[in-house]
This record gives structure tokens, C-alpha cells and sequence, in this order.
């Protein structure tokens, strides 16, 4: 039991200033799930993406990772042990083509230590990688400066940096999010298939519809506590969760 | 109408055409050329810029020593301002290249002199010691950014000379006098003329690598480097101690060609005059530094007939320069290179 657990946060806190933005919030993540994490805008989602990524350093508490703790690594290291975030502001290299996004993290070390002597050919790979991800092969768009293309290509391109590292774990802060429909619906299948291929995910979301169909667990944080961890279903019909989402004013509309 | 006629004619016949068409495209994207006359397209500014370092210096009987001394002091700014451009591709903005340039000037003196290290090597040593020097002072700095690395980097050299005023080390404001010539006229103009050219290819060549990439990364976007599992704080160690290494090789180089150094090696011309030349010439890539040092460094020597107005007339011609090509002396060369336009038979 014990070992399937990939990912365990234990009494973490973190405020700002006088705000709590998590308040000791404890979860446990198994190998191969893919877990929700919503709650309303302020509620400390970031926040504890932003710790367990190792770019804030907490005030209390731990995380451990496959066992070990990880608590205020670098961000570089804790990426190189297979811990991988993408950014709710897409921050992609603006200045060099957009397949080279995706070279950058295939020079990281963990790249090189899983794969060999794979040098000279990461060109290659990235392309391979893209077109996976549902990119042409020879569109233009690939050798473009990364500034000039589309917000949603953009997020793909982000993804798609993500999985060029081989990642144990993925944690994805509002892919979904400025997307619209038929991208999105493009991209659900392809997070539910890195799933399936074992990768555990963890998916931080506002739009909740399209999170539902494919998360297995879900967690709501509000003020940075956590208030509700079940499945879905049970989740859509948690009381404190709609009057932390729509307010506690009862408004009766038949009178 | 019969006018009319005649120029449909010569229209159909001759038309004006770029003369990178077709090549411009194919070395950009997939690298083929097909003739000689492609790839002397692409060598020939190269070729007249090796050219042209290699001839200056055979050239004395004509232009006479004064101008081959403007050469060799362009060569050494030329490799200062390159330096501070490889700081600036990591996002660190500089304005203390005269610390770089005066620690290597320093340690090239007091190796000489103290320690009776023949003039090459101490150059070498100086090179070597002084980039890990001021790697050591620079690189906890370059933990923060922008403004910030800019006003530390400022007040480093001045701290250094005030220091050196007060306690009187290494001969105090008096400087150290005595450091030993080069001697040899040919070994000392190509000396630094050979690290310039070999420094700028070899950076140029550097920066098209995947190395050059996370390089130009961390410029762009630090976070995004880091959670794609790249140490950038290695990175940014490397780049500062080659920069810090060429700074303080053109220090090296000023101080036995000076045969003194003192503590104007830290004055605050040394940190500006990098910026101007990189600024003038096109901030975009190492070609921009080196235009840029052989437009600035002659035309301040063109201007000393004018006497105490120079500064004022160079302050104007640089403030000109700035408004009517703000892309860049370089940028604009190379971009009227590629609009050269040829009559082509149809």
C-alpha cells in the first residue's frame, strides 16, 4: 500500500503576509491516478502546485515524493527526479522556434540519463513528440518564432515540453483554460491516454465539465483548506462545496 | 503608344530582382547552396571582416603607428564589448565592464611585475585567475536582475578603486609602472586581434548549439528553464566566466601595451564604452559589438582635432547615430546587404 503512494503532502502550510493561502492541507496520490484539484479563485490551488514544484518554500510541513523529501529543492532538481509542471501563464521561450520548446527539456539531465546517447537527433525527437501530440509533421508552424502562434497551439507546445521529460508525475495548472471547445476536446483524449499509459496526473482546473469526465478523484480546496476528496460524482453533490462556490444566500426563485 | 511599347519591351525582357532570392530561404531553413556564387553570398561579409583585421596591421608604412595604436585599442574594446554582450544574453545588463577589464589589467601587471611572468603568459594567467576572480563577485549578483544587477555592477569597480586609494595596495594612485612591452610589433597587434576574431566565431558558433539555447532560454524566461530540469545557475556560471575571461584578457592586453596600470583601469569609461559600441552597432548578436567598437573607437580619435568641444561633438554624433538607425549600425547593414537588387534576363 504504502508504495503505491507517488506523491504525499503532509501538514502544509504557507501564508502571505496575514493570508493563509494554504492552510495545513494534507493529500496522498497513488501511482497512476489522475486527481482534480478545484476550488474558487484565491483558494491556494497555485500556491501548493508552486511548493510541491519547489518554487516557494513552505513555512510548514513536507512533501514527499515517492518517499523521499523534497521540501524546498530546486525547481531544476525536483523536474529531474520526474516531478513535472507546466504554468498557468504559458511561459514558453518567445524568442527561438517552437519546436525548439521542446529541445530545451530534452538537454535537461534526466532526458539524458533515461535515453543514452540520443545527441544530435533531439531535433528529431522533439518533432516526433509534437506531431504526437497532434501537430503536422511539416506544417510551418513548427519552425515559426514561438511569439507569433496561437494561444491554444501554445498551450500543446507547453504540454508537450512537459512530456518531453519522461515525467513520473505531471501536474497541469489550468491547461484547459482560454482553450476553446474543439481545442479542448482535442486534448482531453491525449491527457487521458498518458494516463493510461501509467502516468500519474494531477490537474488543476476551472472548468470543471470537462475535468469531471476524466479525473478519477477530486479535490476542492477553499480559504486554502481542503474541503471535500471523493470521487466526482460525490463531489457534484457536496453541499459545502456549492455554497463554496455559489454562496451560502439562499435565493428562492419560485416566490 | 509607341513609348508605351518600348518600355513593355525592356519590362519583359529585365526585371529588377533581389539578389538573395531563393538563397536567403534556403540557408536559413535547410542549409543547401548550389553554386560558388551562393556561398560567397553568405562568406563574403565574413571574409571582408577577417580580412580586413589581418591587412590593418601590414598596413603601417602607409597609415603610420598612430593609426595602427587606434587599431589595436579598437581590438581591445572590440573584445570588452563582446563580453558584455554574452553577460546581456543571459538577461544581465552590466555596468561594470571596467571591473572585468581592471582586475585583468591588475593581475597581468602584478604577475609580471612581482613574479617576473614573461608578457604572454602573464596575459594567459591574467585571463584565467581574473575571470574566476570576478566570477566569484558576480556570480552570487547575478542572482537578481535587470536595474538591480546593473547598480551592483556599477558600484563594484569604483568600490575596487576607492579600495585600492585608500590601503595603498598595489602601488596605491601612483599605479604600477614597469610592466614589460609585448615588443615584437606583429605579435602584439595580431595577438589580440586573433583572440577578437576567434572569440567572436567561436561565441557565434556557440550560440546556434543546443547549449547556445538554453542560453538564449534563460534570457527569455528563467522559470520555464527550470521546471524543464535544466540547472541554470550552471549555465549562468559558465557564461560569466567566459565573459569575465575575455574582459580581462582586453585588460591584460591594455596594461603591458600601456606598460602601466593604475586605477583609471577602473574608470568609468571602460563600462560605458562596451554598452555604447553594443548599443550603436545592434544589440542583437556579437556582430552589432564589433561594427558597433570599430565605428565608436575611431571616430572618438577622428574628433580629438577639435579639442575640449570633442566630447561634445561625439556625444552628438553618438545621439544621432541612436535616432536615425535606432535598429542598429549592423542591422542596417545587413539588411540593405540582403536588398541589393540585380538586372535579371528573363
Amino acid at each position: 500500500m504504502e508504495r503505491d503512494i507517488i506523491l504525499e503532502v503532509r501538514d502544509l502550510s504557507k501564508s502571505f503576509g496575514g493570508i493563509k493561502a494554504v492552510d495545513s492541507l494534507s493529500l496522498n496520490l497513488k501511482k497512476g491516478e489522475l486527481l482534480g484539484i478545484i476550488g474558487p479563485n484565491g483558494s491556494g490551488k497555485s500556491t501548493l502546485i508552486n511548493i510541491i514544484t519547489g518554487f516557494l518554500k513552505p513555512d510548514k510541513g513536507k512533501v514527499l515524493y515517492k518517499g523521499t523529501d523534497i521540501t524546498g529543492l530546486s525547481p531544476y532538481k525536483i523536474a529531474n527526479i520526474g516531478l513535472v509542471r507546466s504554468f498557468q501563464f504559458i511561459r514558453p521561450f518567445y524568442k527561438i522556434p517552437v519546436y525548439k520548446n521542446v529541445v530545451i527539456s530534452l538537454c535537461s539531465d534526466r532526458v539524458k540519463r533515461l535515453k543514452g546517447g540520443s545527441f544530435g537527433r533531439r531535433d528529431e525527437v522533439a518533432i516526433d513528440l509534437l506531431e504526437e501530440l497532434g501537430f503536422e509533421r511539416d506544417s510551418r508552424i513548427l519552425y515559426k518564432e514561438t511569439s507569433e502562434i496561437p494561444h491554444g497551439y501554445l498551450r500543446r507546445v507547453e504540454l508537450a515540453r512537459c512530456i518531453a521529460l519522461n515525467p513520473d508525475l505531471l501536474i497541469l495548472d489550468e491547461i484547459l483554460s482560454g482553450m476553446s471547445k474543439p481545442e479542448v476536446a482535442s486534448i482531453i483524449p491525449v491527457i487521458k491516454r498518458l494516463n493510461d499509459q501509467g502516468l500519474t496526473i494531477i490537474m488543476v482546473e476551472h472548468r470543471i465539465k470537462e475535468l469531471f469526465q476524466i479525473a478519477h478523484r477530486v479535490i476542492v480546496l477553499n480559504f486554502g483548506r481542503k474541503i471535500a476528496d471523493s470521487t466526482p460524482e460525490e463531489v457534484m453533490q457536496d453541499q459545502t462545496v456549492r455554497s463554496a462556490y455559489i454562496g451560502k444566500a439562499k435565493i428562492n426563485f419560485r416566490r | 503608344m509607341n513609348t508605351l511599347n518600348t518600355l513593355n519591351t525592356v519590362n519583359i525582357a529585365k526585371r529588377k530582382e533581389r539578389i538573395d532570392r531563393a538563397i536567403k530561404a534556403r540557408c536559413n531553413d535547410i542549409y543547401t547552396l548550389l553554386s560558388l556564387k551562393e556561398i560567397s553570398y553568405v562568406i563574403a561579409p565574413k571574409l571582408c571582416l577577417i580580412l580586413f583585421i589581418f591587412i590593418f596591421p601590414l598596413l603601417k608604412a602607409i597609415l603610420g603607428y598612430y593609426w595602427e595604436r587606434v587599431f589595436y585599442i579598437t581590438c581591445l574594446i572590440a573584445i570588452l564589448a563582446i563580453s558584455w554582450e554574452l553577460l546581456s544574453y543571459v538577461g544581465l545588463v552590466s555596468l561594470g565592464q571596467a571591473f572585468v577589464f581592471g582586475t585583468g589589467a591588475y593581475i597581468s601587471g602584478i604577475f609580471n611585475i612581482n613574479f617576473h611572468i614573461p608578457v604572454p603568459f602573464s596575459i594567459l594567467l591574467a585571463s584565467g585567475f581574473g575571470a574566476l576572480i570576478c566570477t566569484l563577485i558576480l556570480f552570487p549578483a547575478s542572482k537578481i536582475k535587470g536595474i538591480y544587477f546593473a547598480m551592483i555592477t556599477l558600484c563594484i569597480p569604483m568600490f575596487f578603486s576607492k579600495v585600492i586609494e585608500a590601503t595603498e595596495i598595489f602601488g596605491g594612485t601612483s599605479g604600477i609602472s614597469g610592466i614589460s612591452p609585448i615588443g615584437n610589433y606583429y605579435v602584439e597587434m595580431y595577438f589580440p586581434a586573433l583572440v577578437l576574431i576567434g572569440a567572436f566565431f567561436c561565441l557565434r558558433r556557440l550560440m546556434s548549439t543546443d547549449f547556445g539555447l538554453l542560453i538564449i532560454g534563460i534570457k527569455d524566461n528563467e522559470f520555464s528553464l527550470m521546471s524543464s530540469g535544466i540547472n541554470i545557475y550552471k549555465i549562468k556560471f559558465f557564461v560569466i566566466f567566459l565573459s569575465s575571461a575575455l574582459g580581462c584578457f582586453s585588460g591584460a592586453c591594455m596594461c603591458h601595451y600601456y606598460q602601466f596600470v593604475g586605477i583609471s583601469a577602473f574608470s568609468l569609461d571602460y563600462s560605458i564604452i562596451p554598452l555604447a559600441c553594443s548599443i550603436l552597432g545592434g544589440i542583437d548578436g556579437f556582430s552589432g559589438s564589433l561594427i558597433g567598437a570599430f565605428v565608436v573607437c575611431p571616430l572618438s580619435e577622428m574628433l580629438r582635432g577639435f579639442g575640449t568641444l570633442r566630447i561634445v561633438i561625439y556625444s552628438v554624433l553618438l545621439i544621432m547615430f541612436i535616432l536615425l538607425v535606432p535598429e542598429g549600425i549592423f542591422s542596417y547593414i545587413s539588411r540593405k546587404y540582403h536588398q541589393i537588387e540585380r538586372w535579371k534576363e528573363i
